[in-house]
């Protein structure tokens, strides 16, 4: 008589396939058939607690119990110690929905996440998958983009538009051809959501974005993610098909109709490829050169035609507000940011990983309540929020609530989510210098103040920096002027950019030399911080 | 990764291959160069007038693209391709340090965003700004296999295991 195969969960994210979570998975596999156990082995997705990964759950009659980190070198001796049973051990961290980082979340887009097989049709069912779908095919198009409009939404790639005010603008534009475009592009350093989300939930976007679709009257949908991302192509291409194949997408979906295409389109490695112009370039097959907006990408977006762009996020964030209404997402969240923000916690930090929490906490829970310090031990000096082209935030404003409007009146941005700490080895001005040389590496080209202005600027910091007399090519320089200079430049950046890769550049710059000045040299900041 | 040798016969015949497949996608371009690179090991300038000619466009046009975009490579890379990120998240492990020892151990020398390749042809080094593993940082890339939480000893480790298997 042989037992019931135990199931046992072994993420296939990436995060945990680049800490060897494969070799995990093989061991187990050898072993189990060694010991003439029959072992049930699904690959899920991440749990986003990535200091735990390769983090191993066992379903058990008292739920899932979690052990981690483990190698492949662990597998033996947790076997023997009883893993199959939930048995107690150095890297048993009891169930997995009880561990404190879990547990605090408030998971409403990362519901699923490492909690389902991301492939399988009859997990994401039986979690309220399509059923938002289901809610939206009943329902005429402007009663979906007023549902999305009432659930506060705004844009998750970064702006923060309200995405229900885009999709209005698609729904009236008249056209015989729209396009529904998410924007996979994520190149922000210290970001990672859009990633977990193709690879642990892809059916999540698949729907979300078929819902956009339906209200907008698109017919044709393309997903564009970036080439660094090869796992989540993958993943993402055979969710469509599995969908299609289900009836989820293609012609007549689930029998009302109405149909809708939706194809891969891979980037080239191109960060200024996520600006939603550039993208739209770049998805006609051309170079990522930013286009000069208006015309809006609503009225005139791929080819010509009226097009709905959106960032992963936003279109995951969809399935919910249309299966539970508009004001179960709107209750999250405060002021003007409601719902939730899936926060990616990154860097020198202990405890990295993903925290979805409504709008509102802090970056001081955040890093020591969930992210419990810095890696390294040392104290925290300095922490990017929003990507490469978002703002240091100095400790004085780690108890600001994250939300839009209290960042941007402190000359911060919410952006992605990305929160990247650095503990005190951090040179401040080593890394405004490194923000202008990846604007110079990264930008398009097509205006001057980002093109020519990046490039300035890095020759600029280094001037500020060089020590007194080093110089051997030129004059000493006076360290006031070059400062002056500096700001002067960031002024012509922030206002003459057509994109925000050079009109955001002068984020991280201005606020490492306004909070960190000693770093540039500087004893007191030479001017009140902007 | 290693790279299919390339005679033009091959990359004409490959390349065609893509085009008939692909031609008539709208705005395919991007696509057929993706393709074409993960047949050849690289875009080979001698393929760039029979796109532009199926694609009804300039070879300038083409050439644009091919160079605009980083993971794009007109020249055959190293036996072995290794991409280290360089971003904050990773510079805030040490990712800087990491760079530069990955820089003497391949014998490569990188400038800005650019690679290159070590003069015996055995290694491409890329910077790659973000592989989407913030969380455990640093990252590398060795022949499209992911690594996290990497130090200089277990990347001349990696290596040597690369070296051993040649």
């Amino acid at each position: 008589m042989s037992a019931a195969p135990i199931t046992v969960y072994v993420p296939r994210d990436s995060a945990a396939l680049a800490v060897g979570a494969d070799e995990v998975a093989d061991t187990l596999q050898a072993e189990c058939a060694r010991r003439g156990i029959a072992l049930n082995l699904v690959r899920n997705g991440s749990r986003g607690l990535f200091w735990l990964e390769t983090l191993l759950e066992v379903a058990t009659p008292h739920g899932r119990i979690a052990y981690g980190p483990v190698t492949a070198d662990d597998v033996v001796g947790l076997l023997d110690a009883g893993l199959l049973t939930g048995a107690a051990h150095a890297l048993c961290h009891g169930p997995t929905e009880q561990i404190p980082y879990l547990a605090k979340q408030e998971r409403l887009c990362f519901a699923r996440m490492g909690v389902t097989d991301p492939l399988s049709l009859a997990d994401y069912e039986a979690h309220e998958g399509w059923a938002g779908l289901r809610a939206a095919l009943a329902l005429p198009g402007d009663t979906i983009v007023q549902q999305v409009l009432d659930s506060g939404l705004r844009g998750r790639g970064g702006a923060a538009f309200p995405t229900g005010i885009k999709w209005k603008t698609v729904a009236t534009a008249q056209a015989a051809q729209k396009y529904v475009v998410c924007n996979a592009d994520e190149g922000d350093s210290g970001t990672f959501s859009d990633r977990m989300t193709m690879e642990g939930d892809p059916f999540m976007l698949i729907e979300g974005m078929t819902i956009a679709a339906l209200a907008v009257g698109a017919t044709r949908g393309y997903v564009y993610i970036r080439s660094e991302y090869p796992n989540a192509i993958a993943t993402m291409n055979e969710a469509i098909v599995r969908a299609s194949v289900a009836g989820f997408l293609g012609v007549d979906i689930l029998g009302s109709g109405r149909t809708f295409h939706l194809e891969v389109r891979k980037g080239g490695g191109a960060y200024v490829c996520g600006e939603e112009t550039a993208m739209l370039e770049s998805l006609e097959g051309k170079r990522g050169i930013v286009r000069a907006k208006p015309p809006l990408p609503a009225i005139e977006g791929l080819f010509g035609q009226p097009t709905v762009i959106n960032n992963v996020i936003s279109f995951a964030s969809v399935p919910l507000i249309l299966a539970r209404g508009a004001a179960f997402y709107r209750d999250y969240g405060v002021g003007r940011s409601r719902g939730t923000l899936p926060i990616q916690l990154a860097g020198n930090i202990r405890q990295g990983g993903l925290v979805e929490k409504a709008f509102g906490i802090s970056l001081r829970e955040l890093m020591f309540d969930f992210g419990g310090g810095s890696a390294s031990g040392r104290p925290i000096k300095a922490v990017q929020v929003g990507g490469p082209l978002g703002a240091y935030v100095p400790e004085s404003q780690w108890d600001l609530p994250l939300d839009y409007e209290a960042y941007a009146a402190v000359g911060a941005v919410v952006g992605h989510g990305g929160i990247v700490v650095h503990d005190d080895t951090a040179d401040m001005a080593k890394l405004a210098r490194y923000a202008m040389e990846f604007c110079a590496i990264e930008s398009c080209g097509k205006c001057t103040p980002c093109r020519i202005g990046s490039t300035r600027g890095v020759e600029v910091i280094d001037r500020i920096v060089a020590p007194p007399q080093s110089s051997k090519t030129g004059p000493q320089h006076n360290r006031p002027q070059q400062v002056a200079l500096l700001r002067d430049l960031c002024d012509t950046m922030l206002n003459g950019s057509l994109c925000a890769m050079g009109g955001m550049t002068p984020y991280p710059v201005l606020s490492a030399l306004n909070h960190y000045p000693q770093d540039f040299g500087i004893a007191t900041p030479d001017r009140e911080a902007a | 990764m290693p790279t299919p040798a390339t005679t033009p016969d091959h990359a004409q015949a490959a390349t065609g291959a893509v085009l008939a497949r692909r031609a008539d996608e709208p705005g395919a371009l991007l696509t057929i160069l993706h393709e074409v690179q993960d047949a050849l090991g690289h875009v080979p300038r001698e393929v760039v007038p029979q796109i532009a000619e199926a694609l009804n466009l300039s070879r300038a046009e083409v050439h644009g693209v091919v160079t605009y975009y980083h993971h794009l490579r007109s020249e055959a890379p190293g036996r072995h391709v290794v991409q280290v990120c360089r971003a904050e998240a990773c510079q805030a492990m040490g990712a800087d340090a990491l760079f530069e020892h990955a820089q003497q151990r391949l014998a490569c020398r990188a400038h800005g965003g650019h690679g290159s390749t070590s003069a015996d042809g055995n290694y491409t080094l890329n910077p790659v700004f973000c592989l989407g593993l913030c969380a455990s940082s640093p990252a590398v890339v060795i022949d499209d296999r992911l690594h996290a939480r990497m130090t200089p000893q277990r990347f001349d480790q990696l290596v040597g295991k690369l070296e051993a298997a040649t």
